[in-house]
């Protein structure tokens, strides 16, 4: 089975349900992860994105159905799963206690790596985190701590890393600083799957988006796939968002264009009424 | 997997032990509270306690203060696991390929070693106020095993707590009822000087036993039966309080 991996899927997810009580959070979810791809798991608040992710990473046993996840069969071999993918989970899973570059070693020693230190001082260079490596990780912006959490994530290259709503509760530079980060770990052949509740993050970063509604998927497919199945005025408002985006970060000056004239009336525009 | 058992219950002992290096007032605050406790009884309320022994009256509670430091001590266990759960880490701990015990073992020998330095400091302030004994190594050492036997036993008991509570305040509050336990027993005055049923109660539960134990030790006096109850009852909390533990961690990680 493990013979033919590069010809498998990366994550393999068959008929997967799963039931807290009487609600029904999974009512047979299928979806396959092609090899170093970036896979966006589109989905409103309690479709059911958290509770595939954990499932696919062994937090969770489904009450039926199979997934394998690097050709591992998560209910079967856990532990092979496990040495196989890294969770960067909805809250950044960070020691606060601990600075940037210890919980960097930590995760190293855990991962039984040699040379953490070495490790901890190239992950801190590559996300732009030595100045504050020695700082506890309690007072980093959540930018930071969600930069560090990834750095964590990726820690012993594991082919396959799961982002569970990766930038929710982030400001727009922090998104854009997790979406860089995320473009690059796919560049690097590293399989993404991340679920996301906003339309334009899995616009801007994902290979394939399937959208999970009331436990099952919708819809499967390339950006330009699903874009033909909306209608027109839905399109018009997903295009809407990063454009107000573009503003904010052009007024605070971070990157964007610098078109800030188009406002006809009183110069109320950082009104802070975010749409979503 | 299991070869890993050791270093990463290392690895993750050494992290929880740097949380508390890095907020010492922890082991402050366990100490203090027995600490006030002790300078109260001795100063103010001992002179009127006839505990029927011609030792001083702080050689007479010490045992007993020393388990209250304890049972307060434990509740930062539940406090630091629940943080750990509600965190995220935890998370990331379990989708880790390391051992699945060593999560909990590193709370435990965290524990251990942040109760065996506050009882070291209260012991301290003991000896200050006069507390003295003529006890060997080698009773120091039973001493010592006791206090480690008790500790152990809350403390899976604190993991029961931070495993299953719902809010910050739940997974503390379970160590009230035995913060309170030694106040109805031998620790403080002769249980012969209760009312019935209180003594009773005093008598045969596991605290008495222990103080017992421990006071007799530090008299250089028999220990009598007491060792043995008090054994049974800290193996039987501390065998009882792991397999509920472990069960009730199995079924959060399965």
């Amino acid at each position: 089975m493990t013979a033919n991996q590069a010809l498998e899927p990366a994550i393999r997810v068959q008929g997967i349900e799963k039931s807290f009580k009487d609600l029904h959070v999974l009512r047979g979810v299928n979806l396959d992860v092609m090899a170093g791809s970036i896979f966006a798991l589109l989905g409103s608040n309690g479709a059911g994105k958290t509770t595939l992710v954990r499932i696919l990473s062994t937090l969770l046993k489904a009450d039926a159905g199979t997934a394998t996840v690097h050709g591992f069969d998560v209910a079967a071999k856990p532990g092979d799963v496990r040495e196989s993918i890294s969770l960067t989970g909805q809250f950044a899973a960070v020691d606060e206690v601990l600075t940037g570059r210890e919980n960097l070693v930590l995760i190293a020693k855990l991962r039984h790596l040699k040379n953490p230190d070495a490790i901890a001082d190239d992950l801190l260079a590559r996300f732009s985190l030595t100045e504050a490596g020695s700082r506890k990780a309690s007072t980093y912006s959540g930018g930071m701590r969600r930069r560090l959490d990834i750095a964590m994530s990726l820690i012993g290259n594991p082919p396959i890393i799961f982002l569970d709503e990766p930038t929710t509760g982030l400001d727009p530079q922090g998104r854009v600083e997790v979406w860089q980060t995320v473009k690059e770990l796919a560049k690097g052949g590293t399989t993404v799957l991340l679920t996301t509740q906003y339309l334009d993050e899995a616009e801007q970063l994902a290979d394939r988006i399937a959208i999970l509604h009331k436990g099952t998927i919708i819809q499967n497919g390339t950006l330009t796939e699903l874009k033909r199945l909306l209608p027109p005025a839905k399109v018009e408002y997903v295009e809407k968002q990063p454009s107000l985006e573009d503003v904010f970060l052009a007024l605070v000056g971070d990157t964007g264009e610098t078109d800030t004239a188009d406002d006809p009336t009183d110069g109320t525009v950082p009104a802070g009424k975010d749409l979503r | 997997m299991t070869t890993h058992v050791l270093s990463d219950t290392g690895v993750l002992t050494s992290r929880s032990l740097r949380h508390i290096l890095r907020s010492p007032d922890t082991i402050i605050t366990t100490a203090v509270t027995p600490i006030a406790l002790m300078l109260l009884f001795v100063y103010v309320f001992g002179g009127a306690i006839n505990t029927g022994s011609d030792q001083s009256y702080i050689n007479y509670m010490l045992p007993g203060i020393l388990l209250i430091t304890i049972a307060s001590g434990i509740a930062y266990t539940a406090y630091r696991l629940f943080l750990d759960l509600q965190g995220g880490i935890f998370d990331r701990f379990q989708s880790m390929p390391i051992a699945r015990s060593s999560v909990l073992w590193a709370h435990v020998l965290t524990s251990l070693v942040a109760n065996l330095v506050s009882v070291a400091i209260v012991i301290g302030v003991a000896l200050i106020m006069g507390f003295r004994t003529g006890a060997s190594i080698g009773v120091w050492l039973a001493v010592a095993g006791i206090l480690i036997l008790f500790t152990l036993a809350l403390t899976w008991l604190a993991v029961i707590a931070g495993l299953s509570a719902k809010t910050v305040d739940g997974a503390s509050a379970f160590s009230y009822p035995l913060i309170f336990l030694p106040f109805i027993s031998s620790a403080f005055a002769p249980t012969d000087s209760m009312p019935g049923p209180v003594a009773w109660f005093a008598e045969n539960q596991p605290v008495t036993s222990i103080v017992n134990t421990i006071r007799a030790l530090f008299a250089q006096e028999p220990v009598g039966s007491d060792i043995w109850i008090a054994l049974a009852w800290l193996v039987g909390t501390l065998v009882v309080a792991y397999a509920f533990a472990t069960a009730i961690y199995r079924r959060k990680i399965s």
